[in-house]
């Protein structure tokens, strides 16, 4: 970072970055410790501290039927959907930054899911899947794929795949374009020698535009990463966590124990377990991928 | 010759496969929507009707006409309008100088300060939501506009400060110290050399905080208890009821919500990817 010869104010630092750092502290940083108090206190149903209980919300939700597959579903959740937007994203952002006519159009097309709110996303792809009604099942039916129509949603495998599906209709947007971002940063004549035509260019690929790439990857990983943990809408609004609780994320479920079942206590052990979970996330994905090296 | 030829043909066709593929994506990411549209366009009676048709066999605006009636969409609009904009302002107001300084200068606590904003750029109030709903309660500003535009600030601090720190570190200090030189105060510089150069990013980071404010669901939905002070994302799911749903006046109101924002958004177009371009390379 550059630190030219500045003259400095009076008071240093603080008039600059302070409010900044007391809306962080009083919004962000106040609400996490107050969950973490919740957490370790006994909570009636109107939300009344009853003093400290020790770590039994946390016993309370370990004995919870649902949370261990809940677990594993959150873990499956947020590989499968980050991985897949990536993969999605690299050729796509590739074909989006070469030169054909109608590009521009196609460009807007693709900021569509992005601009529109998830939950509104959410809601058509769950009419376009319903079992009655739905669009998919008259166009199998019409392509004879199809004998009688599937209640999609209804089957929580079927459900769950179709939940990460539009999770990774909504990531691959804004994914695509930190990689275009990448991609005008590699100069014309490495991308045009990289162009993939045969074995030669993959490898082309591979070893320069690659790693060329590589910051604008990890930054796009991170922010999904985050975004895909702690997605709600698409859930909520698709299947709310059903059948049952057959499609619920730890997210979903800690906003069911606390809102629905009204266990403050249970749901805050809940959500701070999941904040933990976001940082072992994090943060072992930052060591896999050598964050630090490139950033500093 | 025939070398030339057949370069130029090759050529072609990687165009005309490129040009295809490139139009497939942008079908497919658009089609959704348009299903949506047309959903829109049918009368109520041939919503459920099995098996559903491809096309109305009637068009109609009227779900467009009439959802204002059926639920309070202007209020709605108001109330995301409002919210987001002053959230974005919030946080550009908030970010700039910050970003700046962090960008400038080495001081004491810039190390505790940097980490603080890649902590909570990890938070998403999503996850906090119980937190925050008792904050609000103890502050008493449940149900309130502040309390939200307040939250869409903050959460979204980080990424903003992030972006523009990039964006300020790669103009050459040079150009400031000219205008210091010429007499220009620290802000006075701020204002009139770096932020005309930063605009991508500025404009990035407008973007963000707008689309993620207007688009929030959970907090809203846990905040704000008067039907008629709900943002857009909240009011529209208000048609979801627990045994009926009214597609038709839901897509409707959903179109004339995600319309005026994609138009936003496609506005902005040529400087997101400069703007990205800042923040994915440092």
């Amino acid at each position: 970072m550059a630190t030219g010869s500045i003259r400095r104010s009076r008071f240093g630092a603080l008039p600059w970055i302070g409010p900044a750092v007391v809306l962080i502290l009083v919004m962000v940083v106040w609400p996490a410790i107050e969950m973490i108090r919740t957490s370790l206190h006994e909570i009636d149903q109107t939300g009344i501290a009853k003093g400290w209980n020790g770590i039994s919300n946390f016993r309370t939700l370990i004995q919870n039927p649902d949370l261990p597959q809940t677990l594993i579903r959150t873990l499956i959740w947020v590989t499968v959907i980050v991985v897949f937007t990536v993969l999605i994203s690299l050729p796509v952002a590739q074909i989006l930054h070469g030169k054909f006519p109608g590009r521009k159009v196609v460009r807007y097309a693709i900021i569509v899911p992005w601009a529109a709110s998830v939950v509104m996303t959410a809601t058509i792809w769950r009419w376009m899947l319903d079992g009655f009604y739905g669009i998919f099942n008259r166009i199998l039916q019409d392509l004879g794929i199809l004998k009688e129509p599937i209640d999609w949603l209804g089957n929580p495998n079927l459900a769950f795949i179709f939940l990460m599906v539009v999770a990774i209709f909504v990531s691959v947007p804004f994914t695509t374009y930190v990689i275009l971002a990448g991609l005008t940063t590699v100069p014309d004549d490495i991308l045009e020698a990289g162009a993939i035509d045969g074995a030669n260019g993959w490898k082309r690929y591979k070893e320069i535009i690659f790693p060329l790439l590589r910051p604008a990857l990890l930054v796009s990983a991170v922010i999904n990463l985050i975004n895909v943990f702690n997605s709600f809408p698409i859930i909520w609004a698709m299947t709310g966590g059903g059948p049952g609780y057959s499609t619920d994320t730890t997210t979903t479920l800690a906003y069911k124990i606390s809102f629905r079942d009204q266990d403050i206590g249970q749901s805050a052990a809940m959500a701070t377990i999941n904040f933990i979970i976001i940082l072992i996330f994090i943060s072992f994905f930052l060591k896999v991928s050598k964050w630090r090296e490139t950033s500093e | 010759m025939t070398m030339a030829g057949a370069s130029k043909k090759r050529f072609t066709g990687k165009k005309v496969s490129l040009a295809i593929s490139g139009w497939v994506i942008g079908a497919v990411f658009i089609l959704p929507y348009l299903y949506m549209l047309i959903t829109a366009l049918k009368p109520k009676a041939e919503i459920t009707k099995i098996p559903i048709d491809y096309l109305p066999s009637q068009w109609t605006w009227k779900n467009f006409t009439e959802v204002w009636h059926v639920i309070p969409l202007a209020g709605y609009l108001k109330s995301s309008f409002f919210i987001a904009f002053a959230a974005t302002v919030l946080v550009l107001v908030f970010a700039v100088p910050a970003a700046y300084y962090v960008a400038r200068n080495k001081f004491r606590g810039r190390t505790a300060f940097l980490m603080l904003v890649l902590i909570t750029q990890m938070f998403s109030p999503t996850a906090l939501v119980v937190g925050i709903f008792r904050e609000m309660i103890k502050f008493h500003l449940v149900d309130t506009y502040f309390s939200l535009i307040l939250i869409y600030g903050a959460f979204n601090m980080a990424f903003s400060i992030w972006i523009l720190s990039s964006f300020f570190a790669s103009i050459p200090v040079d150009i400031e110290e000219a205008a210091w030189i010429d007499g220009a105060t620290r802000f006075g510089t701020l204002r009139r050399v770096i932020l005309p150069l930063a605009l991508p990013g500025l404009v990035t980071a407008f973007i963000f905080t707008f689309i993620a404010a207007w688009n929030e669901y959970v907090i809203a939905l846990t905040l704000i208890s008067t039907p008629a002070r709900e943002p857009l994302t909240v009011g529209l799911t208000s048609l979801i009821g627990q045994y009926q749903i009214q597609w038709n006046f839901l897509f409707a109101g959903s179109l004339i919500a995600i319309i005026p924002v994609v138009i936003l958004f496609a506005s902005i177009e040529k400087y997101l990817v400069g703007g990205l371009t800042a923040g994915s390379v440092k």
